[in-house]
């Protein structure tokens, strides 16, 4: 599903390769933890899958595309097919629950009859039935972070990409939040989340990609955040 | 493309920056309109030519011996230029007007002004006055068959009068067009500079877009239709502007030279001409400068 081979990606402004030489393979249905300090790599390779960067060398597929040789209006295309989260939940803040998510299914051209019929379904498989009306504002983090993921989610991605979603919060809701991404892998969706989260990723027990210094030092099916270092 | 989205796109982000979205029309109508107002005076001028080609005539004067003497160019010396100017394919007709007649037709003109009793009929020459075929290569060669010939005094173009005119209302047009153009550059400035405040004060909202995997045109869409929809509006207030103006200030500028049949009227009929052009420019230098914008300053 998601697959690196010897991705290089240098910065101008940089001598030291910010991702250097990384080989990963993640199947269909798998559930990732990519850790790492800052500046260890794991944006910079979050942002190589969606295709915001192209790698200067190696090859990257992501749901049977090739991102780096993909063409500047097929992009759109990729990103349909990949979902993401993010630390800062990114909602718009003028548009209710329901409408956030809508609005995702809206640009991409989904009729109103769709739209209308995905919202509801999806609001409830992240447990927010009945706040559809609600504006962000009104919701507990916890909440903004679960209406974030039924955006990203309502399209049925064949990815979820997640970057330190449980970032903004407490550990009880990081917990709530950790069960629904687990609930949307079952559906088979792939999940890769980035994370500085320790007791998540140890209590998760799940395949741990790390990076350091841009090279990736550990590949674990069944990791916890300490081991090796 | 859904329609819904876009409308609700559009007017969000027109809603949202009011005070901007109100200069930017403005100035599309201000400018708009005075390229509407050039427009209007290319299309009296033309009118205006057409007009005096059908009038205007050459006039062969005759030398006041010849004048005195031959009141119905019957003599030898005015029934040949008479001829000559006849046989010329460039000439429709020509016609004699003789002192007696000029004397009367002067009376006529600056009747119960003083200038009507200064004059004799001696003072007046006897014209043979040329209608043209072609205007351009006629009043040419009339000029040189007649100028130097015995009995002649001196040939008039009635053109060369009207030019005076004509210049006047170039002038007009291209001082109008001047300072459209100058209003213009404005306008597109301001086009450019809210589309790109729109995009910013929308950043949120195109960085979903462009995570959830929507195309170019989803994105860029909504800002380019605002733009147009500034342009149109402009181009509305514009078109009402000049029907206004024209009701207001032009009949009344122009009453004079317009009854004495000096130029032609301005007609809520030119105005009607002139509007959908209007648009068409608003519109199209809106969605070209919103494009432009899009594609060099705004990343989405």
């Amino acid at each position: 599903m998601i697959r690196l081979e010897s991705v290089t990606k240098m910065y101008k402004t940089s001598t030291r390769p910010a991702l250097d030489r990384v080989s990963v393979n993640i199947e269909r249905g798998e559930f990732v933890f990519l850790i790492g300090p800052s500046g260890s790599g794991k944006s910079t390779f979050l942002r190589l899958l969606l295709r915001e960067d192209v790698p200067t060398k190696g090859t990257i597929t992501v749901a049977d595309l090739d991102v780096a040789k993909l063409p500047r209006r097929r992009v759109p295309r990729l990103r349909q097919r990949i979902g993401c989260v993010f630390q800062d939940f990114r909602l718009l803040s003028n548009k209710t629950v329901g409408g956030n998510v809508a609005f995702a299914l809206e640009v991409i051209g989904k009729p109103p009859q769709t739209v209308r019929k995905i919202v509801p379904e999806v609001l409830e498989l992240v447990g927010l039935e009945g706040k559809a009306e609600r504006l962000p504002h009104e919701l507990s983090g916890g909440e903004q972070q679960r209406v974030a993921i039924a955006r990203a989610f309502a399209n049925r991605p064949m990815v979820l990409l997640a970057d330190e979603p449980t970032g903004n919060l407490d550990p009880d809701t990081s917990q709530d939040i950790m069960l629904l991404l687990e609930r949307i892998n079952r559906t088979g969706t792939t999940v890769l989340m980035a994370t500085h989260d320790h007791s998540i990723v140890d209590s998760m027990r799940r395949r741990v990609v790390e990076l350091s210094m841009g090279k990736l030092v550990r590949d674990d099916v069944r990791g916890v955040y300490g081991v090796g270092r | 493309m859904r329609t819904d989205f876009v409308v609700r796109e559009v007017v969000t982000g027109l809603r949202r920056n009011v005070t901007m979205t109100v200069a930017m029309v403005l100035t599309t109508a201000i400018s708009l309109a005075l390229v509407g107002t050039g427009l209007l005076a290319v299309r009296t001028i033309d009118r205006t030519e057409r007009l005096y080609s059908d009038r205007v005539e050459v006039q062969v004067a005759l030398t006041a011996d010849i004048s005195s003497a031959d009141t119905d160019c019957s003599q030898a010396v005015c029934s040949r230029l008479k001829a000559t100017l006849q046989n010329s394919p460039l000439v429709s007709s020509v016609r004699f007007e003789s002192q007696q007649q000029a004397y009367e037709r002067y009376l006529q003109l600056f009747k119960g002004q003083s200038l009507a009793d200064v004059v004799r009929p001696q003072s007046l020459p006897a014209t043979l006055r040329v209608k043209l075929n072609d205007p351009e290569a006629g009043a040419q060669a009339v000029h040189e068959a007649m100028v130097g010939q015995v009995g002649v005094r001196n040939v008039i173009d009635q053109r060369d009068v009207v030019a005076k005119l004509f210049d006047f209302l170039s002038g007009v047009r291209n001082l109008t067009f001047a300072v459209a153009v100058v209003q213009a550059i404005a306008a597109l400035l301001l086009i450019s500079n809210t589309v790109q405040v729109s995009a910013f004060t929308r950043r949120v909202e195109v960085g979903v877009m462009r995570l959830v995997g929507a195309t170019r045109w989803y994105t860029q869409f909504p800002f380019l239709i605002e733009a147009v929809v500034t342009g149109v509006v402009g181009a509305v207030i514009a078109s009402l502007g000049i029907l206004v103006g024209k009701f207001l200030f032009i009949d009344d500028l122009l009453s004079g030279i317009v009854s004495n049949g000096v130029i032609p009227p301005i007609e809520v009929g030119d105005v009607l001409w002139v509007s959908p052009i209007l648009l068409m420019i608003g519109a199209g230098v809106a969605a070209v400068t919103g494009y432009v914008t899009l594609r060099l300053y705004v990343r989405l």
